[in-house]
C-alpha cells in the first residue's frame, strides 16, 4: 500500500454484503483493471451504519470520504468522479472530515471501545489490527512483568461487567476461575447470540476478531487457562471464517501457542466451535453440556462453572463483547474506562439498533445516556414520521419501555427497574402500529419453542401463555385473563432452573404493565388499537373515496365485495377473511381499516 | 419446547433416498476418539448429504461407539439438525423480532401460498424448502429471507414470490439446456 494514491475501502460485514456490497467490490475491482486505474482496493467490515449499507470510503490527500447506499451503478459514478476528476460526490456523503453531514449525529454521539477497530481495518490482516495498538496489551503485560493477580485487578478496577446480559463483574468472576484449583482450566467465549434482533457480537467478530482473541489470551493469563474455546453461533459463517483466519494468523506471529508474549509457561491455544442452533446454549452450563457434543441443556448451579466447568475443569466464560473491552482496558487503565458510564455500570455498551427507527444499525454509547438520546439523536427519530411507542430490549428475557419512559437511562440497574433488562444489547424500536399483545405473543412463541423442556413450568407454563395470548390476539379473550397471564407468569419464573425460563415471562409481564389498556381493548372490545391482529380488523369501503373501480372486487380470494363499475361497492363482513388484498390492492385508499 | 422436533410416528415416512456411506469415511476417522466429537460429526454428515441419513447415524455409531440413542437425541435438540432430505433450494425466512415487526408473517404467508407448502416442508418438486429462522442477523434490511447464501432484504409478500418464479425459471431453462444436449 503506498500512500500517494488513493485508497478505496468497502465495506464487506454481513450486512452490507447482504446490501449488495459484494458486487459493488467486484464492480469497483473491475473498472480498476479496465481502465489501469490508480488506487488500492480494500475491504473493511461494519462500521455500523446498516442503514446506509453499502458503504464505500474513499481516502485521498485531502481526507476521508465516507459514501453511503452505494449501488454498482454509483460506485461506477464515485470513483469516475472522485478518483478520475477529483470531484468528490457530496450527494451520497454520510461522512466526511471536511464539513457537516446530515449523518454526522449518529457518529458523534458514540464512544467506540469494543467497537475501536469495526469499519477501521481488514479483519483478515493482522497487520492492520497491530498498526492500530492490537496485541499491545499483552506486550505490555509481558514487558512490565504485570502480574496475573493486578491484571484481575485492573479489570475489577474498571468495572467492567458482563456484556452478554448478566452484567457479573468480569473481574470477580475471574478470581473465582484463578482460585479454584486445577491443573486444566478452560476459557470459552459465549458467541452463540441467539437474541432476535441482535448482532452486535456477529459485527465484532466479523469486523474485528482479533480484539476479541487478545481478551481472551489476557484472560488465559490471569485465569491460568490453557485452552479457549470460541463457541460461535453456525448461522454466522463469515464470523466463523474470519475468526479461524485470525486464528490462524495469530498463532504464525507467536501470539497463540507455546510461551506467549515470551512469558515462561504461558502456553495457550483457542478452537472454534461452531453451535448447532439453540437459544438455551447461551447459557453457560447448557453452553458447556454443548461443547461437550451433549444435549445443550442446563443444570443445577452450583457448582459454577468457575469450580467444575467443560471436562469438569474450572472455566470461565465471557461474551464477544466483554472480551473485546479486555485489551482496551488494559492498555488504557482501569480509571479511563472506568470514567465512562454511571456510578455502578461503567464503560460503554453496544447496541443493535433496529425496528420502526430511521438510522438503525450499531452503535456504541457510554452507560447512562437516555434512551430517547438513543433514539433520537442518534437513531434520527421514528420512520416515517409516526410516533415512538415502545423499545424492546434484552429480547425473549427482557421487556418493553414504553415512550414515557424514554428518559431512562440506559444502565443495569436504571433499566431493570423498568421491568426489562440491558440483555446483550438488542434494542427493537416500535412505533404506533405495533400491537404490543402481539409482541408478548412473537416473544413468548419464541421462548416455548426453544426451553429445554427440562423444567415442568418453563416447558408448560410457556405453553399455556401462549395460548392464551393467542387467544386474546384472535378476538376471543375473557375476563381474567390478564390475571391468568400474571399468575402463570409467576409460576414460571420460580420453577425453572435457568435464565430463559426465569426471564420468560419479562415481555408479557412488561406489556401488562405498561400497555394494560391495549389488552383490556382486545378482550373487552375486540379491537386492536396497533390495527395489527389480523383477526380483529374490519375492512369497509370509504364512499368519499371508492371510484368503483373494481379491481378489489376482482381480487377479492372470496368475493366479499359486491358493487357494479362505477358504483359504490360493499364488504360482506360475514364472508371476509381479513386478508387484507382489498387494501393493498386499492389504488384510491379508499379502504378503512379499524 | 424442542421435543416438537421429534417427527410424529404417525407421519407417512417417505422411502429415503440411496446414499453413498463412503462419503462419511473421512469424517469419521478424522473426529473418531476425540472428545466431544459427536455435533460435528453429525454436523458434518449433514454438510455432505444436506440432511441425516438412518444409514449415516447407524455408521457413526457402528464405526465409533456413540451410541445410536444419544446421537438421536442430539439430532433432535439443535434446530440445524435435518433428518429428511431437503430441496435444492433452502428458502430461510427470517423472524427475528426486527423482521417481525416489519412484517415478516406476510412474506412467509405469501411463499407457502405459492409454493403449496408448510413451514419447514418441501416442495414436491423437490425444489425449495421453506424454513423459518429465529435472526440472520441483517436487521436494518428487515424483513429479510436468505436462499442459499444469497440474502434478499427489504421485502413484500409479492417481490417474495417474484424472487421464486424467477428461480423457477431459471432452473427449467437449465433442465431444457441439458435435455438439448
Amino acid at each position: 500500500m503506498t500512500t500517494d494514491q488513493p485508497r478505496v475501502i468497502v465495506g464487506l460485514g454481513s450486512c452490507g454484503i447482504a446490501a449488495g456490497a459484494a458486487r459493488v467490490y467486484e464492480k469497483i475491482r473491475n473498472l480498476r483493471e479496465a481502465e489501469n486505474l490508480s488506487f488500492s482496493l480494500e475491504k473493511t467490515s461494519c462500521v455500523g451504519m446498516c442503514y446506509r449499507e453499502p458503504l464505500v470510503e474513499i481516502i485521498d490527500e485531502t481526507g476521508s470520504y465516507l459514501y453511503g447506499n452505494i449501488d454498482e451503478d454509483r460506485a461506477l459514478e464515485v470513483i469516475e468522479r472522485h478518483i478520475v476528476r477529483h470531484d468528490p460526490v457530496r450527494e451520497y456523503m454520510v461522512r466526511t472530515d471536511l464539513f457537516r453531514t446530515v449523518d454526522l449525529d449518529f457518529l458523534k454521539g458514540q464512544v467506540k471501545i469494543a467497537l475501536r477497530n469495526c469499519g477501521m481495518i481488514d479483519p483478515e490482516d493482522i497487520t492492520q489490527y497491530e498498526n492500530r495498538g492490537g496485541y499491545e496489551a499483552i506486550a505490555k503485560i509481558a514487558r512490565e512483568k504485570i502480574s496475573p493477580e493486578k491484571v484481575i485487578g485492573e479489570i475489577m478496577d474498571s468495572g467492567l461487567r458482563g456484556r452478554g446480559g448478566g452484567g457479573f463483574p468480569t473481574g470477580l468472576k475471574w478470581r473465582f476461575a484463578r482460585n479454584n484449583p486445577g491443573d486444566v482450566k478452560y476459557i470459552i467465549c459465549n458467541a452463540d447470540e441467539g437474541d432476535p434482533g441482535a448482532f452486535m457480537d456477529r459485527s465484532l467478530l466479523e469486523g474485528d476478531p482479533h480484539s476479541v482473541l487478545e481478551g481472551m489470551i489476557i484472560g488465559a493469563y490471569a485465569i491460568g487457562a490453557c485452552e479457549g474455546v470460541i463457541y460461535c453461533r453456525a448461522e454466522y459463517p463469515l464470523a466463523i471464517k474470519r475468526l479461524n483466519i485470525a486464528l490462524a494468523q495469530a498463532r504464525e506471529k507467536g501470539y497463540l501457542g507455546k510461551k506467549i508474549a515470551g512469558i515462561d509457561g504461558f502456553d495457550f491455544d483457542i478452537m472454534v466451535k461452531e453451535g448447532a442452533g439453540a437459544f438455551v446454549c447461551g447459557e453457560e452450563t447448557a453452553l458447556i453440556a454443548s461443547v461437550e457434543g451433549k444435549r445443550g441443556m442446563p443444570r443445577k448451579r452450583p457448582p459454577f462453572p468457575a469450580e467444575s466447568g467443560l471436562w469438569k475443569s474450572p472455566t470461565n466464560i465471557n461474551n464477544v463483547e466483554t472480551w473485546a473491552n479486555v485489551p482496551w482496558i488494559i492498555n488504557h487503565g482501569a480509571a479511563e474506562y472506568a470514567a465512562y458510564g454511571t456510578e455502578k455500570s461503567k464503560g460503554t455498551k453496544v447496541f443493535a439498533l433496529t425496528g420502526k427507527i430511521n438510522r438503525g444499525g450499531l452503535v456504541e454509547v457510554p452507560m447512562g445516556i437516555t434512551i430517547n438520546d438513543i433514539i433520537y439523536k442518534l437513531g434520527g427519530g421514528i420512520q416515517e414520521g409516526k410516533k415512538f411507542k415502545a423499545v424492546q430490549l434484552g429480547g425473549p428475557s427482557g421487556g418493553c419501555i414504553p415512550a414515557y419512559l424514554g428518559d431512562t437511562p440506559v444502565d443495569y440497574e436504571s433499566v431493570n427497574a423498568t421491568g426489562a433488562i440491558m440483555g446483550s444489547g438488542g434494542m427493537v424500536v416500535m412505533d404506533e402500529t405495533t400491537c404490543m399483545v402481539d409482541m408478548a405473543r412473537f416473544f413468548l412463541d419464541f421462548t416455548r419453542k426453544e426451553s429445554c423442556g427440562k423444567c415442568t413450568m418453563c416447558r408448560i407454563g410457556t405453553k399455556r401463555m401462549l395460548e392464551i395470548l393467542e387467544r386474546i390476539t384472535e378476538g376471543k379473550g375473557e375476563e381474567g385473563d390478564i390475571e391468568k397471564l400474571e399468575e402463570l407468569a409467576h409460576l414460571v419464573k420460580e420453577g425453572s432452573l435457568c435464565g430463559l425460563g426465569q426471564t420468560a415471562p419479562n415481555p408479557v409481564l412488561t406489556t401488562i404493565r405498561y400497555f394494560r389498556d391495549e389488552y383490556e381493548a382486545h378482550i373487552r372490545e375486540k379491537k386492536c388499537p396497533a390495527i395489527s391482529c389480523k383477526a380483529l380488523l374490519t375492512y369497509t369501503v370509504d364512499p368519499e373515496k371508492c371510484t368503483g373501480c373494481m379491481v378489489c372486487a376482482k381480487n377479492c380470494p372470496v368475493n366479499a365485495i359486491s358493487g357494479e363499475r362505477k358504483q359504490l361497492h360493499f364488504i360482506d363482513q360475514e364472508l371476509c377473511i381479513k386478508c387484507g388484498v382489498c387494501y393493498t390492492k386499492c389504488k384510491f385508499d379508499a379502504i378503512l381499516l379499524d | 419446547m424442542r421435543v416438537q422436533r421429534i417427527p410424529s410416528p404417525h407421519t407417512e415416512k417417505k422411502p429415503e433416498p440411496e446414499v453413498d456411506l463412503s462419503l462419511l469415511d473421512p469424517l469419521i476417522s478424522k473426529y473418531r476418539n476425540k472428545k466431544g466429537n459427536m455435533i460435528p460429526l453429525l454436523q458434518g454428515a449433514q454438510a455432505i448429504y444436506g440432511y441425516i441419513p438412518r444409514g449415516a447415524f447407524l455408521k457413526i455409531a457402528r464405526e465409533t461407539g456413540l451410541l445410536l440413542s444419544e446421537m438421536y437425541g442430539v439430532a433432535t435438540f439443535y434446530a440445524q439438525f435435518r433428518l429428511q432430505p431437503v430441496g435444492k433450494y433452502i428458502i430461510r425466512v427470517c423472524h427475528g423480532t426486527a423482521c417481525h415487526v416489519q412484517n415478516a408473517g406476510s412474506i412467509t404467508d405469501a411463499l407457502k401460498e405459492a409454493l403449496e407448502v408448510n413451514d419447514g416442508e418441501t416442495t414436491a418438486d423437490g425444489m425449495f424448502t421453506l424454513e423459518s429462522v429465529a435472526c440472520l442477523g441483517c436487521c436494518s434490511l428487515a424483513p429479510v429471507m436468505m436462499i442459499g447464501e444469497e440474502t434478499y432484504g427489504k421485502l413484500t409478500g409479492r417481490n417474495a414470490v417474484k424472487v421464486i418464479r424467477e428461480i423457477r425459471i431459471r432452473e427449467s431453462r437449465e433442465t431444457d439446456k441439458t435435455k438439448q444436449s
